[in-house]
This record gives C-alpha cells, sequence and structure tokens, in this order.
C-alpha cells in the first residue's frame, strides 16, 4: 500500500471514529436497525420459546424442569455480554472521552440489570425441583450474585453523582473494574465444584443435547441478543434526547413530531 | 408436540409451577423492557413539546441555542 493510501485509510477510519462519537449522528442513522432488530428478536423470541415449551422432547432425567433452560441460559449469557460491553465503553470513555460511549455505560444498565435478575431467578425456581434447593451458594449462582450488585452500583453511582461527567467516569472505572467478573462467572464451572454443568455450546465441541433441544436454545440467544440490540438502541435515542434537550437540532426535532 | 392434551402442557410432569413461573417472570420482564423505552420516549415528547409552547408563547426564559455535536462545526 501506498504512503498516500495508507494515510487516508488511516484519515478516514478517523473520521469515521470522530462520527461514531457523535449522538446526533447516531440517532439519525440508528431508527432502521433497531427495527431491524426489534423485528429479528421478536420472529426468533416467539419461535424459540414456543418451540422449547412445547415441541423440544422432555429430559430423560430432569423431565419438563428443563424447558427453563430456554429462558434461564439466554437471559444469563446476555448479561454478561452487556456487561463486557460496558466494561469497554468505559475503556473508551476514559481513554478518548466519548460522548457516546458514555451514553452506552449508561443506557446498558436497566437491561443488563434486568436480564441478571432474571437469570438469578429463573435459575432459584430450577433449582427448586433439580437440585432441590431454591439457593445454593455455587460458585456461578454467587458469581452472578456479584454482578447482580454490580449493576446495582453502576446505578446507584450515576444516580449519586450530579455532575454528568464526574459520574460517567466513576461508572466507567466501575464498570471496567468489575469486568474480572466476567471470566470468573464464565470459568466457575471448571474451577470449582460446582451444580451447574459445564457450556452447552463451545465453538470447537459439538453440543451435548440433540439438535431438537439445543436448536430452539440457539434461536432464543440469537434473540435476547437482538432485543439487546434493540433496547440499548431506544435507550441510547431516549439519553441522546434528555442530554442534548437544548441543542438546536433535538428542539427542532421536537418541533417536527408536534407538527 | 412434545404433550398429547392442554393439561398435560400446564402440568408438565409435575414441574410445571417451575417452568410456568420461569417462563412468565422472563416474559413480564422482557415485555417489561420493551414498554418501558416506548413509555419514556412518549413521555419525552409530551414534556419537551409542553416546553417548546411554552417557549413560544415567551412565559419561560430561553434555555439558549447550544451547539450540540461537537461535529457540528466541522461539517
Amino acid at each position: 500500500m501506498s504512503m498516500s493510501a495508507s494515510l487516508s485509510v488511516s484519515q478516514s477510519l478517523k473520521a469515521w471514529w470522530h462520527k461514531l462519537g457523535s449522538p446526533r449522528w447516531f440517532y439519525e442513522i440508528s431508527g432502521p436497525w433497531q427495527r431491524l432488530f426489534g423485528v429479528l428478536a421478536l420472529v426468533l423470541l416467539v419461535t424459540g420459546t414456543v418451540w422449547g415449551l412445547a415441541f423440544a422432547p422432555q429430559d430423560y432425567q430432569q423431565g419438563n424442569s428443563f424447558r427453563i433452560m430456554y429462558v434461564h441460559v439466554p437471559t444469563a449469557i446476555v448479561s454478561q455480554s452487556v456487561y463486557m460491553l460496558m466494561g469497554a465503553a468505559g475503556l473508551v470513555l476514559l481513554v478518548w472521552r466519548m460522548k457516546l460511549a458514555d451514553m452506552v455505560l449508561s443506557a446498558a444498565v436497566p437491561f443488563g440489570m434486568s436480564m441478571t435478575a432474571c437469570a438469578l431467578f429463573t435459575g432459584a425456581v430450577w433449582g427448586k425441583p433439580t437440585w432441590g434447593a431454591w439457593w445454593v451458594w455455587d460458585a456461578r449462582t454467587t458469581s452472578m450474585l456479584v454482578l447482580l450488585f454490580l449493576y446495582f452500583g453502576l446505578y446507584a453511582l450515576r444516580q449519586a453523582i450530579p455532575r454528568e461527567e464526574t459520574a460517567g467516569r466513576a461508572c466507567a472505572v466501575l464498570a471496567l473494574v468489575g469486568t474480572v467478573n466476567i471470566p470468573i462467572i464464565k470459568y466457575s464451572v471448571n474451577w470449582w465444584l460446582t451444580l451447574h454443568q459445564p457450556a452447552s455450546f463451545t465453538l470447537t465441541g459439538a453440543p451435548s443435547m440433540p439438535p431438537s433441544m439445543w436448536v430452539p436454545l440457539l434461536i432464543n440467544v440469537l434473540g435476547i441478543y437482538c432485543l439487546f440490540a434493540a433496547n440499548l438502541i431506544g435507550r441510547l435515542k431516549l439519553t441522546i434526547l434528555e442530554r442534548e434537550r437544548n441543542t438546536q437540532w433535538v428542539r427542532a426535532l421536537v418541533r417536527e413530531v408536534s407538527a | 408436540m412434545s404433550f398429547h392434551t392442554l393439561n398435560d402442557f400446564l402440568v408438565m410432569g409435575g414441574h410445571g409451577l417451575y417452568v410456568w413461573l420461569a417462563y412468565l417472570t422472563t416474559i413480564t420482564v422482557v415485555v417489561g423492557n420493551v414498554l418501558a423505552v416506548q413509555m419514556a420516549r412518549r413521555r419525552y415528547f409530551r414534556q419537551a413539546r409542553a416546553l417548546e409552547r411554552r417557549l413560544a408563547g415567551g412565559t419561560v426564559a430561553d434555555p439558549g441555542d447550544q451547539t450540540g455535536s461537537p461535529m457540528k462545526g466541522k461539517q
């Protein structure tokens, strides 16, 4: 590659990076993506849930209680991915001071928190008929509880600090430090003796379940990621509107909508 | 279909309470997330419109026009 070509590539990359940090630009391009992910989420989640609930064969050991897997596993997986995204956003905020990264950090919290709570709740409901107890202090359950407290912390920290910029940086540090917990959740089943089973899906190995059982699970996992994408875009747009409420373009938008 | 009758489907071989509790909770949380955004968006536009109307009527002080995005000057 010639010198000038690589220079122009790096320039256009830089321009793209700057654009990405512009809340207005994001607000204007994200609508179709939100709809696309929303429709995909609806189709996937309805398919996966109906399939898992009514059509997947019952487990020879657990009977029908294993169907809880189709809501438990996707919510647990996505709650960790949301946290990783917040950690990444925190890093971007601390290094490049990108406004949009702080907005991602704030907009992703409600979805991640509710998914973590859901995973813990459905886990307890699944544990009762399977392990004989609602709650077991097993390594994975405990590290998921820590994840829930990290989400509470991020939410409370934002509420507690009135100055937006200071709150953003504090949340970024907490999000970044908290990512340490994610590998602990992931490998807890290998490191400690636990009641949880090892991963159902890996990139290299074949699933330990027949396709009639794992396909609906995969569909629901993909569906919940699409839901998160749509929900994050929706909340981000709202955060942008709130933080930029006094700008020309937001005020013009409000007048346009009311007209 | 893994079940022969509607009753089988509801009872789930004795696990019905657990399965339905888990599913209904998750569905409620998912739908709640979607509705929360829609309602907050509506509330925002209702309040912002009301403010714009009052500004047009001159009853409140204009917060001033700030240029929002840092790109604005460069574009």
